[in-house]
């Protein structure tokens, strides 16, 4: 291999291969989205397009060589304060000592859960509106609804 | 009682919304006083919301979510933020929600026939997904409601005819392509800046300074681009215009004021609250000007396409294009004249189009047919209806006192200021533009004449004369028309205390 190209594999793609991961993917949905005739095709083109994106939340949360971040002291030391003035410090403490490099970043997957809804949701949607497309056109094709629309002032 | 009006705004339509769906089994007929009662609470909530920030005891309302206590670091919980601006918008979409309904008292059944407890139930979801827009300040969030009034709103243009369905997807697809594209830039400022809370994030972004980093450039084109296809900005429109038209009429009437310019709302609070006019307008001298060309072209193409037109309705959506340029282009002259005109022609255009959109649905209601020629003679026929035409008609061609006039008066200020010629001769253009496709309706209305029509819905009418069937429709209708004609000359009249408000309070966000 051209020893360029070798450097620029070793360089850019392998340390961020996740990002690479998910614009590829991502492209693929875009491109599936628009340029396909089927609205089928278009559905699936936009959920590879939205999953892309959960996985590039995802990515980001992970660190090396992370544990889920279940923490499992820091609840029953906390219970234990009573009075409430010195628990700021006592929880600010806590934080100290937890250490942060051991846990992934959980809000990153939180948040995904709420998009994976939204997709799940959107797409449901969409599949219902093309249900309703074909009984009323007969077709799920574009270019042949776009034609029979054509004789009644297609606009 | 005050602060915790934000979330009672967004509380009262989610709870009617749920009402209406378990009402409608048993009940239908009591969908709309339900839904009448709910959104006019909203709204009154939203009024004295706007009261009470203006009297300045709290210029800021903030609200926390879940009850998260206030840390000394990061914002941890979501957060809602209601200053003026953001009241004076709630107020206008829980209003507008509020008098479409009365609107859709006769149109829901007969439109939506057998599904009109689920119109209510999303026109409420929808309006709540609009509250919550304007009010949260946490990006993702953001992102979150943005899919919820997409959802709802996808579903209430596929409840219309055929072509309906077939534009209601192809927004789908628009809007899921404009709605991932603002999560990804909201994931690329959280990748920098480890917050998801707006204020955070500034402050975060002012701290370490990153104003320079690739990421942070890249998160802002992201974000621009999605909200921008949200908003139909001139080379994203695609969707907006069938989706508009073909939706049921009440649908229509009410989506297309709003749906816009809360989109534009969202992209002014991305370019002042979160990375500041500075980085927006300084870091990038380019942008500025190539955006202002962008939406020069959005105002000349949106108002010929809308000039090529035969079609009432068609006409009305591509003027959306255009104004939707207006704001774009305002908002992105780098002066504080220019935000404030953008902010209040938010304002002003969804009164006008609101106005505008209600007469043209009475008017094809009756006459039964869309095309410009089915105006021949109206004003003898519908006088009531065209006096609220003509004043929504004058505003789009910008006569004072209507609010389009001065909307037009501080963009235009603003552009001159700025030395931007290209975006005043696009303004004055699309006046022009405008002024031939009005005063072309009302000549036919006022001088054409009454040509052979069909009937319309309501058969009662026995007469055979064409000339007397055609009559003004029940107040249910004509009300709200004279609402939003009445909000178009207050809107006007107001100007200039609004215009200060305004002004005041994003120049207290860029100092």
């Amino acid at each position: 291999m051209d020893p360029i190209i070798a450097t620029f594999i070793e360089e850019n793609i392998v340390p961020n291969f996740n990002y690479w991961i998910y614009v590829i993917l991502m492209m693929i949905g875009l491109y599936a989205m628009i340029t396909k005739n089927n609205l089928i095709k278009k559905l699936i083109g936009m959920a590879i397009f939205q999953t892309a994106i959960i996985l590039f939340y995802v990515s980001v949360g992970v660190k090396d060589a992370a544990n889920i971040p279940i923490i499992s002291h820091h609840g029953s030391e906390h219970h234990q304060m009573t009075d409430l003035s010195s628990e700021t410090d006592s929880t600010k403490e806590i934080h100290n000592t937890i250490d942060k490099d051991k846990y992934a970043n959980p809000l990153p997957h939180v948040l995904m859960l709420t998009a994976i809804v939204v997709g799940v949701s959107t797409l449901g949607l969409a599949l219902a509106i093309s249900q309703k497309i074909y009984k009323s056109f007969g077709t799920l094709e574009e270019d042949e609804i776009l034609n029979k629309l054509r004789p009644g002032g297609h606009d | 009682m005050t602060e915790h009006f934000p979330v009672l705004i967004l509380l009262v339509p989610l709870f009617g919304a749920l009402i209406v769906v378990l009402l409608g089994r048993e009940r239908p007929d009591q969908c709309w006083v339900t839904s009448l009662i709910s959104l006019g609470v909203s709204s009154l909530i939203s009024f004295f919301t706007v009261i009470a920030v203006l009297s300045g005891k709290v210029q800021t309302l903030r609200y926390r979510m879940g009850g998260w206590p206030e840390s000394d670091g990061y914002e941890v919980g979501i957060e809602l933020r209601v200053d003026i601006l953001a009241a004076l918008v709630v107020f206008a979409v829980t209003f507008v929600g509020f008098v479409n309904t009365i609107y859709s008292k006769t149109r829901a059944g007969a439109e939506v026939r057998g599904k009109v407890p689920f119109f209510y139930a999303l026109i409420q979801l929808l309006i709540v997904g609009l509250c919550g827009i304007v009010m949260t300040n946490d990006a993702f969030n953001l992102y979150v409601l943005i899919e919820i009034t997409s959802l709802t709103s996808y579903a209430l243009i596929a409840m219309g005819n055929r072509r309906a369905a077939l534009s209601s997807f192809n927004y789908v697809i628009m809007g899921t392509i404009g709605a991932s594209f603002y999560l990804i830039g909201v994931g690329y400022l959280y990748i920098k800046t480890g917050t998801l809370n707006i204020d955070d994030i500034r402050m975060v972004l002012e701290q370490k300074n990153l104003w320079e980093h690739q990421s942070i450039i890249v998160a802002f084109i992201f974000i621009m681009l999605g909200v921008w296809t949200k908003m139909a900005f001139f080379p994203l429109h695609g969707w907006l215009p069938n989706a508009y038209a073909y939706a049921p009429s009440m649908t229509g009437t009410f989506m297309a004021p709003l749906m816009t310019k809360v989109m534009v709302y969202v992209m002014i609070r991305v370019m002042v609250w979160i990375f500041g006019n500075e980085f927006v307008y300084s870091s990038q001298p380019m942008w500025g000007e190539i955006v202002i060309w962008m939406s020069v072209l959005a105002i000349v193409a949106g108002s010929l396409l809308a000039l090529a037109r035969t079609d009432i309705k068609k006409i009305l959506t591509y003027l959306i294009v255009a104004e939707v340029g207006y704001m774009v282009g305002g908002s992105w002259l780098a002066d504080g004249v220019g935000q404030a005109g953008a902010f209040y022609h938010i304002l002003s255009d969804a009164a006008m189009t609101f106005c505008l959109f209600i007469a043209a649905s009475i008017i094809v209601l009756r006459v039964g047919d869309s095309r410009v020629n089915a105006f021949d003679g109206l004003f003898r026929k519908m006088p009531l209806t065209m006096i609220g035409f003509t004043v929504g008609a004058l505003s789009m061609i910008g006569l004072p006192p209507t609010c389009g006039f001065f909307s037009k008066w501080y963009l235009i200020s603003a552009g001159i200021e700025a030395g931007h010629w290209g975006y005043v001769c696009a303004l004055i253009f699309s006046s022009l533009v405008n002024a031939v496709i009005f005063f072309r309706i009302f000549e036919r209305a006022y001088f054409g004449k009454i040509s052979g029509v069909k009937e319309d819905h309501f058969p009662s009418d026995s007469d055979a004369n064409p000339d007397i069937r055609i009559k003004e429709v029940p107040w249910s209708m004509l009300v709200p028309l004279f609402i939003a004609s009445g909000s178009v000359l207050l809107l006007g009249i107001m100007n200039r205390s609004l215009f200060e408000w305004i002004q005041a309070a994003l120049k207290m966000m860029n100092t």
